[in-house]
């Protein structure tokens, strides 16, 4: 019995190690590679030298990529978190018919709008509006993707709202954008970052949509960029994506570690319910 | 200062669901007044209807000279305080209580100073920095109240004050709020179930009922004189005896036995005769013009005790009488006790309402 006990522990701990290395090669790779004087697909140990960086810096469109995607995160999270808030809230509290229907139909065709399968409609839709090549265009078109899966996060937050708090607010003289301004956005500040985060991390990782309506390179996001880094053999550069995929992962690291700092789930309540 | 006037208030919600009735309801300029009743009789509607959060279906709301059925809840000047006191959970104290002056666009400085002397009149002084989260009951519910005292409005309207606190910090609250109301003189409705709650704080209470007013009164009132069945079995903390009575020649039969009529002349419909636990004399002897009965129960009350007798016989099935007994003199269950009525205190009621009893001035 105790040898077939200790088997089986022994069975489990291989399997989690076998789980667990898979997951954390790349990782290793990740942050072996760039620091390897000549990189392979492979982890090893490095020959250290810093030269990789080097050579990013002087890729002309490695640094600006990076702000590229910066600029489409920051837009498209502000935009998601305004427009999301003010529907979650008004979803939350005024009567529609079939409210929950609409949001799980807008949930449902979001996985659509952003995908593989409406390529050549976004394309059309983009090229009639004059929003090709324009950053503007991606903004709006990731906005739409993303804003179901918002609404439907934020209205979670909005329901545990007491409608007492706005009603409070209410009888004092606030106007209704008041109310969202001074008490519920505040209350549901939490959903707010989290959603906030969670476009952020969605649109530095997305490929498909920048790449299919940004024709300049200046303009070209990390993602995008990363596909150019080819040597002239048609060979994966691999000291320049290695160089370039850290610098790419680290600000969507540091930005969830400092907002679940600052706005872990806490809620200051007044009485229980 | 402003009295408050209502007239065929109604209130209809989607799906025919009537919770205020073409209520009419006078309040003094002044008043504390107390709405009283069973949950969902309308009671909060109205308050909620008086405040604008609610639209009036039909009816007019007027607060001093103004109509003002069809204005916005913020400009018509009145302070509330909700059951679960909707502090803002991300704000403090000082930011809470200064609130309605911020809305009213009051400089920073200004508003503070202002929170800072409502919160001492209230003994908050110290807690300005924290949030509600950091408070007990009570004192959540005297921010709350600070902050309807804030902007100086012309009417307060309280829904369940008292709820959330525990039973002890219940009657510190009481005595508490209605000094506070006395001192500020300003117009105060409050919303209860609790009708010792109502009897002990309001000067006048109007008792309610699937959103009609069913009597109106002050607190003393409406404990000794209610006006219809309704009423005087909600109103007290033991239940009033009610029994199906008789008119003969010599007084009014009820509960197996004759007792002076309380309201000569009175013989037919379908009478039932009243009279309050508190208001029967229990006697181990036999008395005139009393009921008679065995003690079936006896429960402590502290400083009384509450008999309950069967007043059934042998040969007829019996009412149980309540009868409030005072230290020592508990009798024994399975004893005969009997019970006579005060003079003046029997109510008699006809097809449910209250028709006689004279009520001595006291």
């Amino acid at each position: 019995m105790t040898a077939r006990t200790l088997l089986r522990r022994i069975g489990l701990a291989t399997f989690l190690s076998a789980v667990l290395g898979f997951f954390a090669l790349p990782l290793l790779w990740l942050a072996s590679a760039p620091f390897d004087a000549s990189p392979e697909i492979t982890a090893s140990v490095p020959e250290f030298t810093l030269r990789n960086f080097r050579v990013l810096l002087d890729n002309p469109y490695a640094l600006a990529s990076l702000r590229n995607s910066a600029l489409l995160a920051a837009g498209t999270a502000a935009l998601v978190v305004t427009s999301a808030a003010l529907a979650a809230y008004a979803l939350s509290r005024v009567r529609v018919p079939g409210r929950d229907a609409l949001l799980y139909l807008l949930l449902l065709l979001s996985s659509i709008i952003t995908g593989t399968a409406a390529m050549v409609p976004v394309f059309l839709l983009a090229f009639n509006l004059h929003l090709i090549d324009s950053r503007l265009g991606v903004v709006l078109v990731l906005t739409g993707g993303l804003l179901p899966t918002a609404i439907f996060i934020l209205k979670d937050f909005t329901d545990a709202t007491p409608p007492s708090y706005e009603e409070a607010a209410r009888v004092f003289g606030a106007t209704p954008l008041q109310v969202l301004r001074h008490v519920v956005a505040p209350v549901i500040r939490p959903g707010l970052a989290t959603v906030a985060v969670w476009t952020v991390a969605q649109v530095w990782g997305d490929f498909l949509m920048p790449f299919l309506l940004l024709r300049d390179p200046d303009k070209a996001p990390a993602a995008v960029v990363m596909y150019t880094f080819y040597t002239e053999g048609g060979q994966p550069d691999l000291p320049l994506i290695s160089t370039f995929s850290l610098l790419y992962a680290l600000p969507v690291v540091a930005m969830y570690l400092l907002v679940s700092r600052r706005y872990g789930m806490r809620f200051h309540g007044g009485i229980k319910r | 200062m402003a009295g408050i006037a209502l007239r065929g208030l109604t209130k209809d919600y989607p799906g025919g669901v009537r919770a205020v009735d073409g209520l009419d309801l006078d309040i003094a300029d002044g008043a504390f007044f107390a709405l009283l009743g069973p949950s969902g009789c309308g009671k909060t509607t109205l308050l909620r209807t008086v405040a604008g959060l609610e639209t009036a279906s039909a009816g007019t709301v007027r607060i001093g000279d103004a109509d003002v059925t069809r204005v916005p809840p913020g400009r018509r000047d009145v302070g509330m305080v909700f059951q679960d006191y909707a502090l803002f959970p991300h704000m403090t104290v000082a930011d809470n209580i200064a609130y309605p002056l911020r809305i009213k666009k009051v400089g920073r400085d200004e508003r503070h100073a202002a929170a800072g002397e409502v919160a001492a009149e209230l003994g908050l002084g110290t807690l300005l920095a924290r949030r509600p989260g950091e408070l007990s009951g009570g004192q959540q519910q005297r921010v709350a109240l600070a902050r309807a005292m804030a902007a100086r409005p012309k009417v307060f309207l309280l829904d369940e004050p008292l709820s959330n606190l525990d039973a002890r910090l219940r009657l510190e609250a009481r005595t508490f709020l209605k000094r506070l109301q006395r001192e500020l003189g300003v117009t105060t409705v409050f919303v209860t179930h609790d009708q010792a709650e109502a009897l002990a704080m309001a000067d006048r209470m109007a008792v309610m009922r699937d959103g009609r007013v069913e009597q109106v009164g002050t607190p003393a009132e409406v404990f000794r004189r209610p006006a219809n069945l309704f009423v005087a079995s909600f109103i007290g903390s033991t239940p009033m005896n009610l029994l199906p009575a008789r008119a003969t020649a010599e007084g009014i039969e009820a509960g197996g036995a004759v007792l002076p009529h309380p309201a000569p002349g009175v013989t037919d419909g379908e009478l039932v005769y009243g009279v309050r636990p508190e208001y029967l004399d229990g006697s181990t002897e036999p008395v005139e013009g009393a009921f008679e009965g065995r003690v079936a129960v006896v429960e402590n009350l502290g400083s009384t005790s509450l008999v309950t007798i069967d007043t059934g016989r042998s040969d007829r099935a019996g009412e149980l009488v309540h009868v409030v007994v005072g230290e020592g003199e508990e009798p024994e269950p399975g004893t005969s006790l009997w019970a006579r009525p005060r003079p003046g205190r029997a109510l008699l009621f006809r097809d449910g309402e209250l028709v006689g009893g004279r009520l001595e001035k006291t």
